[in-house]
Formats: structure tokens, C-alpha cells, sequence
């Protein structure tokens, strides 16, 4: 593969790509993301290929494996190209007839199409499905057009050009005043402007600078950082060299977690790629820039996603925060000048170069610009990564593009920001998404984990869930944090448990400001989950202290399984399945349950047949006497 | 060197540029409470007790004062309502490890905590990092590292260079604002293991993969 050394020499070889490619030949694209692959992508590209090469049809039919488009809940995706026709849920033993309907006879498999739940009017393009069209997917919209270990793919749909644009017509102060002008805001977690880091690295004096991408995703339930990298490695490589030429760096680093393997891969075949072609080393295409990039595999730490531990691992020591009164843009890592973006800030990067300032700021807030990408995760009914414009509603997000709570459930809380956000209640659902406003509610942003809770969710539970991931993940090297967590962890046990006291909501608030103290962001805002569910739920905090009652029915050391006896019908059901042995039963008895014996798993409750629905969950109240021996029989 | 001129609980200090908080309070006779700093060791801001209060561009932030760069104009105050709120749980928290460390004791006479707040938590250790710094830093032999992370991190030291290098420096031992007795404790679990079974037990390294020293003797 010869080196690109000229930005004419680029448009030449894109111009060959494309001319390449026949817009009529039919292609079917599989997503092979993480979720599909999950749920048997390889297995649907696998048969796919044997297909096509049954009918003879391999060299008329391109398949690929590409980034994922978002609709995790419904994957495998199958796009059938140049119609789009979007399949959802495709097994290996539906390729047969997606080959000899839509590829050979050019109709339609009406049972791979969405189907809308309330209309039943089913949904040919992706763009008519309410998933997608309640979106605007600036970023992702890209994944599912590329093959995410092709390079030819992305110069095909103009990758580079933004490179080739900003080295040859553009001063390192003209990036940055566009940046600066697009006022594109860290997509992490903070939401830092991220012109202001590069400037301030830019003017440092020191001559060696470094960029840096964090894409180290730790929290739970996000996955938007990998789908970007996995899918489209590309245009995060293209951006960070936009942001070294803008900075004056020569050498950059990609920090991935090593329990994301794929990424890692992809992203090191794309530098491979982007170095045979001239786009990475020395005089990139010809302009005199020089730039590096080696890739870190994270070693499973959740704290070095913090900006100095992320630099201090980098240094190959053990991941923990350092102060950072003197900006890691001044002094990073070995005390150079380093900037480090998100995944999903990099990849806005050459957008903005290409499209304008303008463009990227015609969406979005006056303070909080672009689009912004959620892993929409818990008791929803469209799991996946959605992009939306900032400002939308969290209530939009929700209902329009996820689709509402499955099973008829009633909406309680979502989750935004991780650890270290909080969780926002149906009243405040009608907060427009931006990086102020969600702070302003007691959560952030974040990195854009968003996980939905329903009626049956605890929310003294949750908080215990966040603090107890953190318990672990916490670095451990300061007081506040480490020990706060640790005595906060044992409060809320207390009270899961059903063994709060009157004060404990007090000292939970009192831990809390101690954290105030803690070194690092991670630290300081780990009260989040517990600050934020006192703020909105404290009847709940209450109901566990005062009356011993999970109002969620969720908490196992508070709730008690109980037949009803007016009710129960002597199916047996319950009594054969409960495998704790737990439930006294017989022909025409009413059914017992032992509460000695009782695990609470629920068995009982999932198999008594609705029509009879004779089991119960109940908290806060003593469970009724069982039936005395000689009233058990049924007449 | 350039004069930076601040305010430290009322009063005018002038510092010198490179100077912390806690250096220039102490040269004009404020005393803040330290536990994990030290003259000799690269600063860390691990225990958190020098927490101030600075007024950055008028908003109140709390600060580790061992750490913290003096600037120009800076207003610092030691001793407000949240700064002791904060030391007094601070202790508290690092009391149930240690609850008879006379270092602590004392600061928790002078602020009120009390020693018997939390569940006590048989350790010791309130990870101030003085041995691991001072083996590292030093002494340059990294005998003594922490492990693991979190709630769960502890000190260990390494058997193999243990063995060879702490008999006779054993220089930690007085640093520690606890309890010495922790270091000893652990220094002798790690000399009693043989070298040959701490190695089947675990890699070797300080990561807490096995052959924990610590575990024969509990």
C-alpha cells in the first residue's frame, strides 16, 4: 500500500474507491457490534456467506460486518442495500429465504420488518422505525455504512478529508478557533470545553505535548465509547490528529480497556492502516506534521477513566489519581502538557472541521452544543444507543425513542452519569438533557449511561448497588473516599436489611459532605446515588427505617411470600417448584408457605396461574397466621 | 523567586512561589493537622485531615493544604465549620482502624470526634502510605506496597526483597502514626514463609494473588 504524500494523491486514491464501488449492487450489511455479536451476528454473516455462495451469488452480492447502528434490542440487524430494508432479530435459519425473496426475487420478508406495538403497521427503513426517526444521529448514523476493519469504507464516505483539510488550508490556531466556536463540550463525563484544554496545552511552554483518547468506559451499563471504536476507529484516529496538529503534539495515545477486545483490535488495525497509508507517522500526507499513536490496554480499573489516574496508569503505574491544582493540560503525564478527550468528543472532531462550527451549533443549547449518544439501558423497551440533539427532553428520550416501560409498568427514576450521577423522578422528566442542567437536578451527565427504573425498582437498593460498585472501584488512596464509602456501603446494608436507625439518613448526608474533601472528581461526586435518591425518595429512605416496609417490594430481608387461602386452588404448582422446599401442599389443601424455610426467590409468585394469582409479596406488615390444619381443605 | 501575597485565617502571608499552603500557614505559626505528610517525601494528599477551605474567584472550594500551591490573592481559611465538620468524620472513620494511635487521639480531642462511632475495623492501617514512601522514595527498595484497591486496599511487603532488606533498616517502623506493631506484623508473616512456597502461593508481585503473609497469622 503506497503512502499518501499529498492531499491530491488522497482525493485521487478516494476517487478510485468509489468509482469502485457499483451504488446498485446489492450489499447486505450485518451489524457486528458487540450486542449482535452476542445474540449470533457471526452466525448470521457465517450462513449469509454459505447462502450466497449456494446460489452463485458471491461476487454479485457484497456482505459485511459493520459498527453497530444502536438498536441492540432488536439485533442481529441485517440492512439490505441500495433498498435499506432493515431486518430485525435475524437468525441463521432466516437467511435462506432473505437470499431467495429480497435478494433474488427483490421482495419483501414481512416478518423481519418492525412491527409498531400499538399500530401494527410494520416499518421497511430504518429511518421509518420510531426508534430511529426520534433521533439525530450525527455520529452513529456512520457505523452501519462501514465495515469497521475497512479503511477503503471510511475514505469512501470521505474519511480523512477534515485531516487532509485542516493540515493544508487551516493554521493550528484557525482548528482551534473552530473548536472554540463549535464550543464542543468534553462528552465524558465532566463536560469541560475542550477548547480550553487544548489551548491551555497549546500555550505551555514545554515543546512536548502529548493528546490523549480516554476510552475507558467504565460505567456501568454505557456503551456508546465502544461502539464508536469498535465500529468506526477511523474517525476517533482522525480526530485526535486533528487535535495534535491543533495543539502541537507529536505523539498521542489511545487508552482502551482491555475487557473491550474488539476495540482494541479495531482501533489497532485502523493505526496499522492509517500508517500504510501516510495518515499516521511522519509527514502526514505530505504537509511536514509528524504524529504517533500507540494504543494502553487498561487493566480493569474503573478510576483510571479519571483523567490523572487514566495518566498516571499510562506512566505504567498503578492507576490512582493525583491533585490536579496544576491542569493535566499543563502538566499530564511525565509532566507533559496533555490533552485528553473522550471517545465520543474526538469523534465530533472532524465533523465540525468538515460541516462548520455552525452546523455542529444549529443543534443542541446555547450552553451545551451537538448531539449527544445514550446507552439507554434497564426497564426499557428499545435498549440501545440512542443520539439525540442536546436539550431534548429526558421524557422524550424515554418514551418517543425508547419506547416507554415494557410490561405496563409505571415509570420511577432514571439513572444519568454512572457512580457518580444521580437519579432523576418523574417530576423532573421534562428536564432538557444538557450538561447544566442535569448538575443543576443532582445528577450529570456523565458519560451517558442512562438506566430506567420501574415501580419494582428500590431506590435505597440502588443506591447500595451504586456505592457497593464503587466500594471496589474506588482507588482507595484517600480518607474521604475510601473510608466514606465504606461506612456508607454499611448504613444502607443496614437499611436494605431492614435494620435502619432513626439518623441514618443524617449520617448518610454527613459522610457525604466529608467526601467533599476526597482528591479526585470520582471521589467527590460518589455521594451522588445516595445524595440524589434522599433528595427525591426520602419517603422510601423513611418507609425502611421507620416501618421496616421496601415500598418497591424489592429488598429480600423485608419481604415475605404469603398465599392467600380465599384464593389459592391446590394447583401445586408452587409446591413442585419451589426448590427450597418451602410450601406445604396436597390435594385440596390450601397451600403453606414456611416462612423458616422460605429463600424468597419468588418462584411461588412467578408460577401461580394468573386466574388464580393467589401469592402475594408483602413488607411492613407480619405475615398472616397460616391457615389452621383442620380449615385447609377445599370443598 | 517571586513573593505571593495571601491570606490565611485573616492574616496577610507572604510566601514564596512553589510553596504550599501548608508551608506558608506554617510560617507565620498556623498550624494545620497533617497525618500523611512528611519533610523528607514527595507530597501525597492521601489522609485529607490538612483540608482548608480557599476562595477561588469567590467560590469556596476545599483543598488538601499539604498540596495546594500558594497564588497570588489566595484566601484560605483553616478552621471554618465545615473544615472541623469534615476532620472530625475524617477521624472518626480512620479511628475505627486505630483506635489507640496516640497521634490520633489527640486531634480527636481537638476536634470532637469520637472514637467509637463507626464499627471498628481490625487493620491498623489508615493508609497515610508513610512506610510505602519512604521504602520507595528513600530507601529506593519498594520492600512495602499497597495491594489491592478501594475498601479492600491493605500495605504488604513483597517476601523476596523483604527478606533480603528489612532486618536490618526496619526505618518504617517509627513513621507509622498508627501502630508500628502493623508493619512488624506483616514484615515477620512475610520472613516466616519460605521463599519457595510464597512463590507457589502467588506470582511474586504485590498484587494479591496468593501466598498473603498476613493470612497464617490470622
Amino acid at each position: 500500500m503506497t503512502r499518501l504524500n499529498s492531499p491530491e494523491k488522497l482525493e485521487c486514491a478516494r476517487k478510485d474507491i468509489v468509482s469502485r464501488i457499483d451504488p446498485t449492487k446489492p450489499c447486505i450489511s450485518v451489524c457486528a457490534g458487540a450486542g449482535c455479536l452476542a445474540s449470533g451476528a457471526a452466525e448470521v454473516i457465517a450462513a449469509f456467506k454459505t447462502e450466497l455462495d449456494f446460489h452463485g451469488l458471491t461476487t454479485e452480492v457484497n456482505t459485511k460486518g459493520t459498527g453497530c447502528p444502536g438498536f441492540c434490542e432488536r439485533g442481529p440487524i441485517v440492512m439490505i442495500y441500495p433498498e435499506g430494508i432493515c431486518y430485525l432479530k435475524v437468525k441463521p435459519e432466516d437467511v435462506p429465504e432473505i437470499v431467495s425473496h429480497t435478494i433474488k426475487e427483490k421482495k419483501v420478508v414481512d416478518r423481519l420488518l418492525y412491527e409498531d406495538p400499538a399500530t401494527g403497521t410494520r416499518a421497511l427503513r430504518e429511518s421509518d422505525i420510531p426508534f430511529y426517526k426520534n433521533q439525530q444521529r450525527n455520529i452513529l448514523s456512520e457505523n452501519i455504512r462501514l465495515d469497521s476493519k475497512s479503511m477503503d469504507d471510511y475514505l469512501a464516505i470521505g474519511g480523512y478529508s477534515a485531516l487532509s483539510k485542516v493540515l493544508f488550508q487551516m493554521t493550528p490556531e484557525e482548528v482551534m478557533g473552530e473548536i472554540k466556536k463549535s464550543n464542543l463540550r468534553g462528552r465524558g463525563g465532566g463536560g469541560f470545553p475542550a477548547w480550553r484544554k487544548w489551548e491551555e496545552s497549546r500555550n505551555a511552554p514545554d515543546p512536548i505535548k502529548y493528546v490523549i483518547v480516554n476510552a475507558d468506559e467504565g460505567d456501568p451499563g454505557a456503551f456508546m465509547d465502544r461502539a464508536l471504536i469498535e465500529g468506526n476507529p477511523h474517525s476517533i484516529l482522525e480526530g485526535l490528529i486533528i487535535g495534535a496538529y491543533a495543539v502541537g503534539a507529536h505523539e498521542g495515545f489511545i487508552y482502551v480497556r482491555q475487557e473491550y477486545p474488539l476495540a482494541v483490535e479495531n482501533i489497532n488495525l485502523a493505526i496499522r492502516q492509517a500508517s500504510e497509508r501516510g495518515f499516521v507517522g511522519k509527514d502526514i500526507l505530505g504537509s511536514g506534521f509528524d504524529f504517533t499513536v500507540k494504543v494502553h490496554m487498561g487493566a480493569g480499573a474503573f478510576v483510571c477513566g479519571e483523567s490523572s489516574a487514566l495518566m498516571t496508569a499510562l506512566e505504567g503505574r498503578a492507576g490512582e489519581p493525583r491533585p490536579k491544582y496544576i491542569h493535566t493540560a499543563v502538566k499530564g503525564v511525565w509532566d507533559h502538557p496533555s490533552v485528553l478527550n473522550n471517545v465520543e468528543t474526538w469523534a465530533n472532531v472532524p465533523q465540525i472541521i468538515n460541516k462548520g462550527a455552525d452546523w455542529f451549533t444549529s443543534f443542541g443549547t446555547a450552553g451545551s452544543t451537538g448531539t449527544k449518544i445514550f446507552s439507554l439501558v434497564g426497564k426499557i423497551t428499545n435498549t440501545g444507543l440512542v443520539e439525540v440533539p442536546m436539550g431534548v427532553t429526558l421524557r422524550d428520550i424515554i418514551t418517543k425513542v425508547g419506547g416507554g416501560i415494557p410490561g405496563g409498568k409505571k415509570f420511577k427514576a432514571v439513572q444519568t452519569g454512572g457512580p457518580s450521577g444521580g437519579c432523576i423522578p418523574e417530576a423532573q422528566l421534562d428536564l432538557p438533557v444538557d450538561f447544566d442542567e442535569l448538575t443543576k437536578a443532582g445528577s450529570m451527565m456523565g458519560s451517558g449511561g442512562m438506566i430506567v427504573m420501574d415501580e419494582d425498582t428500590c431506590m435505597v437498593d440502588i443506591a447500595r448497588y451504586f456505592i457497593d460498585f464503587l466500594k471496589d472501584e474506588s482507588c482507595g488512596k484517600c480518607t474521604p473516599c475510601r473510608e466514606g464509602i465504606r461506612q456508607m456501603l454499611a448504613v444502607l446494608t443496614r437499611i436494605t436489611a431492614g435494620k435502619g436507625k432513626e439518623g441514618d439518613i443524617e449520617l448518610l448526608e454527613e459522610l457525604a459532605e466529608s467526601m467533599g474533601a476526597a482528591l479526585c472528581a470520582l471521589g467527590k461526586s460518589a455521594p451522588n446515588p445516595v445524595l440524589s435518591t434522599i433528595r427525591y425518595f426520602r419517603d422510601e429512605y423513611e418507609a425502611h427505617i421507620r416501618d421496616k416496609k421496601c415500598p418497591a417490594l424489592s429488598c429480600k430481608e423485608m419481604i415475605a411470600f404469603h398465599i392467600d387461602p380465599a384464593k389459592c386452588k391446590a394447583c401445586g404448582s408452587c409446591f413442585r417448584q419451589c426448590p427450597a422446599e418451602a410450601i406445604h401442599g396436597g390435594k385440596k389443601l390450601i397451600h403453606i408457605i414456611d416462612q423458616e424455610k422460605c429463600t424468597k426467590c419468588g418462584t411461588c409468585l412467578d408460577v401461580c396461574p394468573s386466574r388464580f394469582g393467589a401469592v402475594r409479596k408483602i413488607s411492613g406488615e407480619p405475615v398472616p397466621a397460616p391457615v389452621p390444619e383442620d380449615k385447609r381443605a377445599i370443598a | 523567586m517571586s513573593e505571593i501575597n495571601l491570606q490565611i485565617d485573616g492574616k496577610e502571608v507572604v510566601a514564596t512561589e512553589g510553596m504550599t499552603i501548608l508551608d506558608a500557614a506554617k510560617s507565620v505559626g498556623i498550624s494545620i493537622p497533617t497525618l500523611c505528610h512528611h519533610e523528607k517525601l514527595e507530597p501525597y494528599g492521601g489522609c485529607r485531615i490538612c483540608t482548608v477551605e480557599v476562595e477561588v474567584r469567590g467560590w469556596p472550594k476545599l483543598v488538601a493544604g499539604c498540596i495546594y500551591p500558594v497564588e497570588k490573592g489566595l484566601v484560605v481559611r483553616t478552621r471554618t465549620e465545615k473544615v472541623d465538620k469534615i476532620r472530625k468524620v475524617l477521624l472518626e472513620e480512620m479511628l475505627a482502624h486505630a483506635p489507640d494511635s496516640e497521634e490520633l487521639k489527640a486531634l480527636a480531642q481537638e476536634y470532637g470526634a469520637d472514637r467509637d462511632r463507626f464499627e471498628k475495623h481490625p487493620s491498623f492501617c489508615i493508609h497515610c502510605g508513610l512506610c510505602v514512601r519512604y521504602c520507595a522514595e528513600i530507601k529506593k527498595k519498594n520492600a512495602v506496597g499497597f495491594v489491592d484497591r478501594g475498601s479492600n486496599r491493605e500495605i504488604s511487603f513483597i517476601p523476596e526483597i523483604a527478606a533480603k532488606e528489612c532486618w536490618d533498616c526496619k526505618e518504617c517502623f517509627p513513621l507509622c502514626p498508627t501502630s508500628a506493631l502493623q508493619a512488624a506484623y506483616v514484615l515477620a508473616g512475610a520472613l516466616m514463609t519460605p521463599p519457595e512456597e510464597a512463590h507457589s502461593g502467588g506470582c511474586g508481585c504485590s498484587c494479591s494473588c496468593g501466598s498473603a503473609p498476613e493470612k497464617q497469622a490470622g
